[in-house]
């Protein structure tokens, strides 16, 4: 790659210093940790019920779906599971790909995504438990 | 997107053979990488048959052969000899270390290949350019901050918080590091490195600073420290033994007890 004129006369220090801090990352670091933390026993119980779940009918699962208990941690699961996503998606386009252009809008499309498949899966658990599945 | 596959100008040919000399005792070739920007030439692999017995048992004495009795156009940096200096660090039968402190007997291979660090812009054969990870060292601002007046003598330390510092301040910046750092290779440009931060590092806990907060919001980003991923290719390199990584995690953890 050729080397522009303004690159060549800029000083080492003044390149390396670029635009300075932006003094964010430790939220982003600290809600990945703890998401997975909240989907260590989140995904076990999920698994454990999917499981029990296999010989079960369309009448039996939503049946279970509709119980409170299980509404709620299915939420959480799907919910802890997309912000867990997202920031995981956030650091592989950071590290990976190049350009403004192309970074914002595969960030901001990382966002939409997942937003949009939490709400769907939280709406799903919710129209199944409230009005069941069929 | 990251590059997958060098330039065409980059693409590494096979150069030149140079023969061991009549009389030779025990022979082993050295593979090595050859680029002289002023041909406009690709680089080049050449190959020497170094009369082992002739020269001593590290890397750096073969290459110091190689200048003085076989082809004095070899270009490479070294100084100390015995890994105090840094400025011999190469990659060599694929891993970052020092010239002058590795022995050829043991890089493994038929031969001892020898390049220049990876993922720098190459100056000649193997001296890359190491002016950006010279800069992002300075800006780091290496040295005591204090604002309360200057004390008569010195400025004093526990021995405790003096043994905080081992571990971190006999690094010699030699990149060896910072160059094996898959993310430092995908983004140099804003990612400070290993080195760099370890040596933050040696700031932030040095018990005499008075600029720890400054310190640590200058390092809050997610280029210029969180692109570390716990790779630990720098602590498996690093030729003096240390841990960059670790310093980096506590870099993080100080982060954290800020906000908590
Ligand atoms: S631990 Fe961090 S700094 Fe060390 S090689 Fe891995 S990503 Fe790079
Ligand atoms: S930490 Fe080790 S490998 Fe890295 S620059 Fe310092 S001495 Fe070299
Ligand atoms: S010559 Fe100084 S470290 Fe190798």
């Amino acid at each position: 790659m050729a080397e522009s004129a303004s690159a060549r006369y800029r000083t080492a220090l003044g390149r390396a210093r670029g635009l300075g801090s932006s003094h964010h990352g430790v939220g982003h670091f600290i809600t990945e940790r703890v998401s997975a933390l909240a989907l260590i026993p989140l995904v076990a119980w999920g698994v454990f019920a999917a499981l029990r779940l296999a010989g079960t009918d369309i009448h039996g699962a939503s049946a279970w779906v509709g119980q409170p208990l299980n509404a709620v941690l299915l939420s959480l699961l799907i919910v802890a599971a997309f912000i867990h996503l997202r920031l995981a998606i956030q650091t592989v386009v950071e590290d990976y790909v190049y350009g403004f252009v192309a970074k914002t809008t595969l960030l901001v499309l990382n966002v939409f995504v997942c937003v949009l498949g939490g709400a769907a899966g939280v709406f799903a658990i919710l129209k199944v438990a409230l009005i069941g599945a069929l | 997107m990251v590059e997958l596959v060098l330039p065409k100008n980059s693409r590494v040919q096979d150069g030149r053979h140079w023969p061991a000399p009549a009389g030779a005792g025990k022979v082993r070739a050295f593979k090595v990488y050859r680029y002289d920007p002023e041909t406009g030439l690709n680089p080049r692999w050449d190959t020497y048959d170094v009369d082992v017995d002739a020269c001593g048992p590290m890397v750096l004495d073969a290459l110091l052969h190689i200048k003085n009795t076989m082809d004095p156009t070899l270009a490479f940096r070294r100084s100390c000899r015995e890994g105090v200096c840094g400025s011999c660090a190469m990659n060599i039968g694929g891993r970052n270390t020092l010239a002058c402190t590795h022995g050829h007997a043991d890089t493994p291979g038929k031969a001892v290949q020898i390049s220049p660090l990876p993922h720098l812009p190459v100056v000649k054969d193997l001296i890359p350019d190491l002016t950006l990870f010279y800069a992002q060292y300075a800006s780091i601002e290496p040295w005591l901050h204090t604002e309360t007046p200057e004390p008569q003598s010195e400025w004093l330390q526990s021995p405790e918080d003096r043994e905080k510092l081992d571990g971190l301040y006999e690094c010699i910046l030699c990149a060896c590091c910072s160059t094996s750092c898959p993310s430092y290779w995908w983004n140099g440009e804003k990612y400070l490195g290993p080195a760099v931060l370890l040596h933050a590092y040696r700031w932030l806990i040095d018990s005499r600073d008075e600029a720890t907060g400054d310190r640590l919001d200058a390092l809050e980003d997610p280029f210029k420290l969180y692109r570390c991923h716990t790779i630990m290719n720098c602590a498996q390199v690093c030729p003096k033994g240390l841990n960059p990584a670790k310093a980096i995690a506590e870099i993080k953890k100080l982060m954290v007890e800020r906000v908590v």
